[in-house]
């Protein structure tokens, strides 16, 4: 993923004639230069536009035309007042909380139990690792859409529906993030931790001592990746929970959609308030975004 | 390979092994093989929420195929993967190429075109709710360059499409990740050489570039056709739960959740659609590989 941090400074060159060079060094033509800022400019409308409309619609107040035609894109006189409303109609910040909970969960359980397994699978000899490897594999196959009826099922039988644990118990160590740390940790040279073995180390301390302090990327990878994963699900969620008390943000806002569908403002305010925290979270971590789509994607 | 040292290992831990594997095991063992093993099972039987349900062989399987209701999900689940994966292998691979140059400001344009894969499916469907609502913006937009209004929400086939574009907007800056660390890896070398013989940009782009890329196309062409058959969010969040006019918008994925959840879900029947649904994600995957292998020779 090198191609993601490496760019090059502009040179530093006379003002009159601004000089900038591609990753070869070689210079690139001003016209060409001018359409792909053209052409880049024209994509972000695209991508981050609908974002600042919707931003701009949470913030217009009751008296301001949403609907005008030619639309008028920035609020008159900007208000938090359809955020006000928001939590007045339904428990915003509850459903806030309960997402944060589960998604802090799901980070929990899937570092520790994928690096756990990861590790029994890459350095620890066993009869059966071949079967539980090959256990992961498939489970990684599985197509989750296809099952969720069944694992609906399997919770009622474990009187977890209706239950922010059921919410979180199915992803809670994910196939895919075990592999991810099991190739991990092979590629770590296997020398080190033979060294620790013959000072006299035992599993868990080379475990936690050697090998995990290796693999922190990948964890950091497992752990964004968990906590985007519980934070924007929504098809399992939907059907687990029934009771509107223990609702995540994206099923409360379905449920703002389907009972407010009419005012625009409001649920609009709600996916401001959904998706702001995960729009920061990247801002602040792009690196291992992008890396986990790059490991991910090889794997997946 | 075995040395001494690593056999000693061996013997000392009996039971530490699944001791680590243990948890891993349980989850996935309990949550994904059992359910995909009793999914397999339940499509056989006539078992609802709250009654457990007797064998009765292949009737589910009769039923679906006079169940018209099946047969729009399943035109509506193909339709959006001949729609979307076209669209999700090549526009990636473009706007891969346009942020490959490191111009001044590209690392911005990179995340800010990745935006949309980090925001939840919801946010995003209901983002585009607004803007293709009869007065929302793309409406307002259209009307003032004098094209008039449009139900994007409200027609059968606009709705699909809208869903599609939605999907595919979504998928953009995922794949283009994909791609950008397949483009580091074709040499500059070929694109010189072919600029040399006088090849334009078109043509290096078909001549030099797909070739390289080529095995990144075909991973695309596999990930995003199965994610799309599978389509849930977009066309419930758009069309509705109940798909559309008329539950025409129903998607395969949409038949199952209305199908088998609630007290009276017939789990049975819902479970013969899932069994539909894996039966064809495994025919996409097979397809896509074999055409990349036919390619080759």
């Amino acid at each position: 993923m090198s191609v993601m941090e490496k760019v090059r400074p502009k040179a530093p060159a006379p003002a009159r004639e601004p000089r900038v060079t591609d990753e070869h060094g070689r210079r690139i033509r001003v016209w060409e230069l001018a359409l792909r800022y053209l052409l880049l400019l024209g994509v972000l409308a695209l991508t981050v536009g609908p974002f600042l409309w919707q931003l701009s619609t949470s913030l217009k107040g009751p008296t301001e035309d949403i609907f005008s035609s030619p639309p008028k894109f920035l609020p008159g006189e900007p208000t938090l007042h359809n955020y006000e409303r928001v939590s007045e109609t339904i428990p915003v910040w509850d459903y806030a909380f309960n997402s944060l909970k589960v998604a802090t969960a799901n980070v929990v359980t899937n570092c520790v139990g994928a690096a756990l397994a990861g590790y029994a699978l890459a350095r620890l000899r066993y009869r059966g690792r071949r079967a539980a490897t090959l256990a992961f594999i498939l489970a990684m196959l599985v197509p989750v859409e296809g099952i969720i009826i069944a694992q609906f099922t399997t919770m009622r039988e474990l009187g977890l529906n209706n239950t922010l644990v059921g919410v979180v118990l199915p992803g809670s160590i994910s196939a895919l993030n075990v592999l991810l740390m099991r190739n991990a940790f092979l590629n770590l040279p296997y020398e080190i931790e033979e060294a620790a073995y013959v000072d006299g180390a035992n599993v868990w301390q080379r475990f936690l001592r050697i090998a995990l302090p290796s693999v922190k990327g990948t964890v950091a990878v497992v752990a964004i990746f968990a906590f985007m994963g519980a934070w924007d699900d929504f098809l399992w969620p939907l059907i687990v929970l029934s009771d509107p008390s223990k609702f995540t943000l994206t099923i409360g806002l379905n449920y703002l959609h389907g009972t407010f569908a009419n005012d625009e403002r409001l649920v609009a305010a709600g996916t401001i308030i959904a998706v702001a925290p995960l729009i920061a979270l990247f801002a602040c971590l792009q690196r291992y975004f992008f890396r986990g789509v790059g490991e991910g994607a090889v794997k997946g | 390979m075995a040395t001494p040292t690593v056999s000693r290992i061996r013997r000392q831990l009996p039971t530490s092994p699944w001791l680590f594997a243990a948890p891993g095991l349980l989850i996935i063992g309990a949550f994904i093989l059992y359910p995909f093993l009793s999914t397999l099972v339940n499509a056989f039987t006539d078992r609802r929420t709250l009654i457990p349900g007797e064998f009765v062989g292949l009737a589910n399987f009769r039923e679906l195929l006079g169940d018209d209701m099946f047969w729009i999900g399943l035109r509506n689940s193909t339709l959006y993967v001949v729609g979307v994966v076209p669209a999700l292998v090549i526009l990636p691979l473009l706007l891969a190429m346009l942020v490959q140059k490191n111009i001044p400001g590209i690392t911005f344009f990179r995340s800010a075109f990745y935006t949309p894969v980090v925001a939840s499916i919801v946010v995003v469907g209901l983002i585009w709710v607004w803007l293709l609502d009869e007065r929302g913006l793309v409406n307002s937009l259209l009307e003032t360059i004098g094209v008039g209004r449009i139900g994007f929400l409200s027609d059968q086939w606009l709705l699909l499409l809208s869903a599609m574009a939605v999907t595919v907007w979504k998928g953009l800056g995922y794949y283009m990740i994909i791609y950008l660390a397949a483009l580091a890896n074709v040499p500059r070398e070929l694109h010189e050489a072919a600029a040399v013989d006088g090849a334009g940009a078109i043509r290096r782009f078909v001549t030099v570039t797909v070739p390289a890329v080529r095995s990144t196309m075909v991973l695309v062409g596999a990930l995003s056709s199965v994610a799309a058959f599978k389509v849930f969010s977009e066309v419930y969040l758009m069309a509705g739960p109940s798909g559309g006019p008329a539950g025409e918008d129903t998607t395969l994925v949409m038949l199952v959740q209305r199908t088998g959840t609630g007290l009276t879900g017939r789990v049975g029947y819902a479970s013969a659609i899932s069994v539909v649904v894996f039966v064809v994600t495994v025919a996409l995957m097979l397809l896509v590989l074999r055409a990349d292998r036919r390619d080759e020779t």
